[in-house]
């Protein structure tokens, strides 16, 4: 198992009994907004910590593992995608330097920009990018630091469809092949039908169904 | 060669007070509501001014160390106070008492070189020399301190996703605050730096005036004039620097997570 959640509570927003998000493989949340999604991912990231239980990563609990390793492993993409000053490709770069990871050449970083379908040069300004290329520069971002566990919160939700569809079939063909855990909250059930071997539905703050698919 | 300054006579100070009525007229005519705050600011500085001409006077003459320190420390306090009124965000207890410390570490360096290498002067505690210079640098960090502070913790609000964006990419505390830490820092050094640009040429300086007034020669006046900005540049630097350094891991908890206040 990847992560296990043993009767967390997190303010008003998050109440959990018990729940596991198995290793290398995709899980979508789903559920709708309020409903907590969010808080968990970012409990699963330590950028909070529950107010009562435990969130074991590995088998750890991840109030034990350094905050800064465990993020270098399980990193978080934002619903609002950070965008960094300077160009495309200074913000592809920053990521590695947050995570004091060697710099990549031109070509990598060009690979990792169509990956995410994103079509600009790696000199475009970033500022001058729209909401949705924002999020793909974003998600390119993270593919970029290859890390053993992908948090994505709504990664395409300024994407129009059939950019949404291409976008989630690359990063789910992207974990697939590199057996990493995806764990992606989405906004609709039919993408969690197509894409996830696991499908959670957040509800009022706890875990209401969770089926394999 | 030195010559004595022409003292202003009781009757001739009391003639400048009539300024002060005719900008009373002024606001009176214009119906700007300002005349019970200018009155009570001629009133507050009258009274200020005298007692610390008295203390000044008796302290000066009296060259105890103790004296002189006191009065730094006094300053000090005063400076530190001024601060916490003057930044108008709120403030955690633990980033109170690091402006307090910035203040103290900072200014007191730069004092020490100041008066010991710099100036060399003997006994070191004279209180000629320690308490107006130390009242510059005092007083020019403390408004470094207000501006860099201010910057900080609006910096930490207005720039939460972007901190937060970097923490969960795996950016340590220290990489994710480093933009809001160097732009609070610049900030408060700037105006420093600025006013070295037009000293001499847009105006002079209060110090070197207040010299040349006195009768010391125009030469001796600039090497005072340049050694204490020097020293106000760095002492604005090092307690800044203090402050938002420190200040800054008021934002963190032992678990790397952006914590706001207020």
């Amino acid at each position: 198992m990847a992560f296990q959640l043993e009767q967390v509570k997190y303010k008003d927003i998050l109440k959990i009994d018990k729940f596991q998000i198995p290793e290398a493989k995709i899980t979508c949340i789903i559920g709708e907004s309020g409903s907590g999604k969010t808080t968990l991912l970012r409990l699963l990231n330590n950028l909070i910590s529950p107010d009562e239980g435990s969130i074991f990563y590995k088998g750890r609990n991840i109030e034990d593992i350094d905050p800064i390793q465990l993020r270098r492993e399980v990193v978080m993409l934002p619903q609002n995608p950070t965008v960094f000053s300077g160009s495309v490709k200074d913000n592809l770069l920053i990521g590695l330097e947050f995570a004091e990871k060697d710099e990549v050449r031109n070509d990598v970083l060009s690979e990792i920009l169509r990956l995410a379908q994103l079509d600009k040069p790696l000199s475009t300004i970033a500022s001058t990018l729209s909401g949705g290329e924002k999020q793909r520069l974003a998600l390119a971002r993270i593919m970029l630091l290859e890390p053993e566990v992908i948090l994505l919160d709504e990664p395409t939700s300024a994407l129009d469809e059939g950019t949404e569809e291409r976008v989630i079939e690359s990063v789910v063909e992207f974990a697939k092949g590199k057996t990493r855990t995806l764990i992606m909250v989405v906004h609709s059930k039919s993408i969690a039908q197509r894409f996830a071997d696991v499908a959670v539905t957040i509800q009022g703050g706890g875990v209401v169904a969770e089926e394999g698919l | 060669m030195m010559m004595g300054v022409v003292d202003i006579g009781f009757f001739n100070l009391l003639a400048g007070y009539a300024l002060i009525l005719v900008v009373l007229v002024m606001l009176r005519q214009r119906n700007i509501k300002k005349e019970t705050e200018l009155l009570i600011a001629v009133v507050r500085m009258t009274i200020q001014l005298v007692l610390v001409g008295y203390i000044l006077d008796y302290i000066l003459g009296s060259q105890r160390m103790w004296m002189t320190l006191a009065a730094v420390a006094i300053m000090e306090v005063f400076a530190v106070q001024n601060i916490y009124q003057r930044v108008k965000i709120d403030m955690t207890p633990r980033f109170r008492s690091i402006v307090a410390c910035s203040m103290a570490f900072g200014t007191i360096i730069t004092m020490i070189f100041f008066f010991f290498v710099l100036l060399s002067v003997k006994p070191w505690y004279s209180p000629r020399y320690v308490i107006p210079l130390s009242g510059m640098l005092i007083g020019n960090s403390m408004t470094g301190i207000t501006l860099g502070a201010e910057r900080l913790l609006r910096g930490f609000h207005d720039k939460k996703e972007l901190i937060e964006g970097a923490l969960m990419l795996g950016a340590t505390p220290e990489r994710a605050s480093r933009e809001i830490i160097n732009e609070s820092f610049t900030a408060a050094i700037l105006p420093t730096i600025n006013s070295m640009v037009g000293m001499g040429i847009v105006f002079l300086p209060g110090m070197m005036s207040g010299q040349i007034l006195s009768g010391v020669p125009a030469v001796t006046a600039i090497k005072y004039q340049m050694a204490i900005m020097f020293a106000i540049l760095a002492s604005v630097a090092f307690t800044v620097f203090i402050l938002v350094v420190w200040g800054s891991k008021t934002f963190f908890n032992d678990r790397a997570q952006l914590v706001l206040y207020g």
